[in-house]
């Protein structure tokens, strides 16, 4: 709408030469002076400055609908009334039908707590046929840091649609409706972007996942030298913007780091706590700064508490503020609690972990700079979230493991828990 | 002397133009009352303030720190951190202003103005559908004694009063802000303008600042235009950034220091403890005070810890 043509508006012929001949082409340029300036600029009177801004206005404003009018066109038109169902009853009841369309949908969480599951797991949902609670179109996974593993996603599928993925050729299919772009620098993740544009016009693209934003930021800040904690930055504008324009889905995983002493988190009129407002346990916030925290739509916060992995809507329109329990299997995520038990107050965006992250220093910079080694301390990080012994433990962590080890599996039947 | 270079501010100087008067010997023969001309003296507009009735926002406490809800003719602007509730209040504003006058409620319509994308029509009718029952049942309670009409008012039908326009960049959301006086004025029973949020195209990287400025004070300067001119509220959200302040740094509303001299009023919603809270920042009539609030299954309500009915004034 921005960039509308001012001699195609239908302005008297005078006033569109006037235009013209101060190089002021499209709305934009147009809107972006005062009345004053414009009368000033053009050299005409007020009255006809006045009128023709209201004309510019007019055409340049997107049409109104009413809500009620909104919420017909969503129900009838949409997919599942415009929601991709995760398949996790509880969280798909609280999301009044599941991840909404154009919008952004945030993932965050310590490193090794479920993200690129969550993802993997939605991928394949968008990708099945509608009977099945797809939206039946093509995924496009931009995955930064090398996490994807179709092998685990065929093993998400084959688990937990059966059916589906024993017919022949089924499973081909699926994965082949999943694309999946490894951008290596800035350059190619604008890159990869317009591509999905140009993929969203031809219909075909029924979600977007990047994974991760964290990754995508620090890569800027490591390349160009930035040092400012928030970078402001226009690509993850474009990704808001192809959710508008497009009406699909698009979900983002965001890191976590370390609350540093320098961020604020009191306004200048509340009383200053005397007591160290950082806490006990560590701090962890979600990265990416508060600018990025008001862009995203849904705020889903996976934790690790006292043993137990937590998914928790810690920003959503219209949800409460309820907390799940969960668990990663063999099928993806399954939730343990449908019901959730309802957070009081600021504990929904709070993040904890079992281990403690660097002070000051975000976490970020570890994975871009140096990747942890895959050995020991990895298994370590999976070991700090297993559950206590005594209770069943879950297979699917060596498989995850040997996932992104990318080793060949031995010959070992996945159905028997050890 | 030319009009034109007289150390005053760019509005005056184009007010003083548009009226024809181009030099000072023009100006000097002038008195104040005739420069002034569409006054109103302060009496008159006690007057009319005392007529004027305001939007509850469903929460007692809220109401009685902004005394009696929001006020028509003013721009109230909001701000707060990521889901402290300001489209939850934006929403339910926009219910609340439909409230029909017998009722105690203005039975306007409302423009909601969504520059972030975070308008769920799910939760519109779910906030739409539990003002219905609360109506319904004030209504009941006032039958009793005055013999009120029927509440014949369906939760689709709330939808349908609210104009929802999706805003996605800066040019838009200043050709809206320009177009909504034809609109009001085709649509005059529009008593509410709600943008959400005002900061979000005016954040991202915004090369030139002093470009951004021009454009904000023309912006509040037009939002302050419909609210006088058409007797209507105009609320706007804003964001919050960090700003370095007496040696630490603390939370601000967004857009600058300039910005916040354009709004009437100004509330900030914190958190404080478990609780959410509004404070009054800043209003010239107001004095400054917090109030806890809720935000619930039905929408902004009292909060749980202060167990008082729900007045719908």
């Amino acid at each position: 709408m921005a960039d509308k043509l001012i001699k195609e508006m239908g302005l008297p012929k005078s006033m569109a030469n006037v235009f013209a001949a101060r190089n002021i082409t499209t709305a934009q340029e147009a809107l972006a002076l005062t009345d004053f300036e414009l009368m000033l600029l053009l050299d005409v009177g007020m009255a006809e400055v006045s009128s023709a801004l209201a004309r510019i206005s007019e055409i340049a404003c997107p049409p109104y609908q009413t809500a009620l009018a909104l919420m017909e066109q969503r129900i009838q038109k949409e997919g599942h009334g415009g929601h991709l169902p995760t398949g996790l009853k509880g969280l798909d009841e609280a999301l009044c039908g599941g991840i909404p369309f154009g919008v952004l949908t945030e993932l965050v969480g310590p490193a090794g707590i479920g993200k690129t599951q969550f993802c993997m797991k939605l991928s394949l949902l968008a990708s099945l046929p509608t009977a099945y609670g797809g939206l039946n179109g093509r995924v496009i996974y931009i995955d930064v840091e090398s996490k994807f593993s179709s092998r685990r996603m065929i093993e998400i599928g084959v688990q937990s649609f059966p059916d589906i993925f024993n017919m022949k050729g089924m499973a081909q299919e699926m994965a082949g409706r999943i694309l999946v772009l490894r951008p290596t620098s800035l350059s190619k993740f604008t890159e990869s972007l317009q591509q999905i544009q140009v993929a969203l016009r031809q219909q075909q693209v029924k979600l977007v996942v990047i994974d991760s934003m964290t990754a995508v930021i620090s890569g800027i800040i490591f390349c160009l030298g930035i040092t400012d904690k928030e970078p402001q930055d226009n690509t993850y504008l474009v990704g808001i913007s192809l959710a508008e324009f497009s009406r699909i889905p698009i979900v983002v995983t965001n890191q976590v780091r370390s609350q540093t002493r320098d961020e604020g988190c009191q306004y200048s009129f509340q009383v200053r706590s005397t007591e160290d407002p950082v806490g006990y346990d560590s701090h962890l916030v979600a990265a990416l700064g508060i600018n990025w925290a008001h862009s995203v739509t849904i705020r889903l916060v996976l934790e690790a508490k006292s043993g137990q992995r937590f998914i928790k809507l810690a920003k959503s329109p219209m949800s409460p503020p309820l907390a799940f329990p969960f668990n990663i299997t063999a099928a993806g995520i399954s939730l343990l609690d449908d019901y959730g038990r309802e957070l009081k107050g600021a504990e929904i965006n709070k993040i904890h972990s079992h281990e403690k992250a660097k002070e000051g220093l975000p976490a970020t910079f570890l994975t871009v700079r140096q990747k942890p080694p895959p050995t020991s301390s990895y298994v370590q990080r999976r070991q700090t979230l297993r559950p206590h012994s005594g209770e069943t433990r879950h297979y699917s962590d060596d498989i995850l493991w040997r996932a992104h080890d990318l080793r060949p599996v031995p010959p070992r039947s996945c159905l028997h828990p050890d | 002397m030319e009009v034109g270079r007289l150390p005053i501010s760019a509005s005056q100087r184009g007010k003083l133009i548009r009226a024809g008067y181009t030099t000072l010997s023009s100006l000097s023969s002038l008195s104040p009352s005739d420069l002034a001309r569409g006054a109103q003296t302060a009496w008159d507009m006690l007057h009319e303030e005392q007529l004027l009735r305001r939007i509850t926002t469903s929460c007692a406490d809220l109401d009685n720190i902004l005394g009696g809800g929001i006020n028509c003719k003013e721009v109230t602007e909001i701000g707060g951190v990521p889901g402290i509730g300001k489209t939850q209040l934006g929403i339910q504003l926009a219910v609340n202003v439909q409230i029909p006058v017998d009722l105690g409620g203005l039975g306007g319509k409302a423009v909601y103005i969504d520059t972030e994308g975070s308008f769920m029509v799910e939760r519109a009718l779910q906030i739409a559908e539990a003002s219905v029952l609360d109506m319904v049942e004030y209504n009941d309670l006032l039958r009793k004694e005055h013999r009120k009409c029927q509440v014949n008012l369906k939760p689709n039908d709330l939808l349908e009063s609210i104009y929802y326009f999706r805003i996605c960049s800066y040019t838009e959301q200043m050709a809206v802000i320009s177009y909504l006086d034809k609109f009001i004025s085709a649509h005059k029973d529009v008593k509410i303008v709600i943008v959400d949020s005002v900061t979000f195209h005016f954040r991202q990287d915004f090369e030139d600042l002093a470009l951004r400025t021009r454009l904000l004070s023309g912006m509040a300067l037009k939002l302050m235009n419909l609210a006088k001119t058409y007797n209507l509220a105009v609320v706007i959200f804003n964001q919050v950034t960090t700003k370095y302040m007496e040696g630490s740094f603390q939370l601000a509303l967004a857009l600058g220091d300039s910005w916040s001299h354009s709004c009437t009023n100004r509330v900030i919603l914190y958190w404080n403890g478990d609780d959410r809270y509004a404070f009054i920042d800043k209003s010239p009539s107001l004095r400054s005070a917090s109030a806890p609030f809720s935000v619930t299954g039905k929408g902004i309500r009292n909060s749980a810890s202060n167990h008082k009915r729900i007045k719908l004034m």
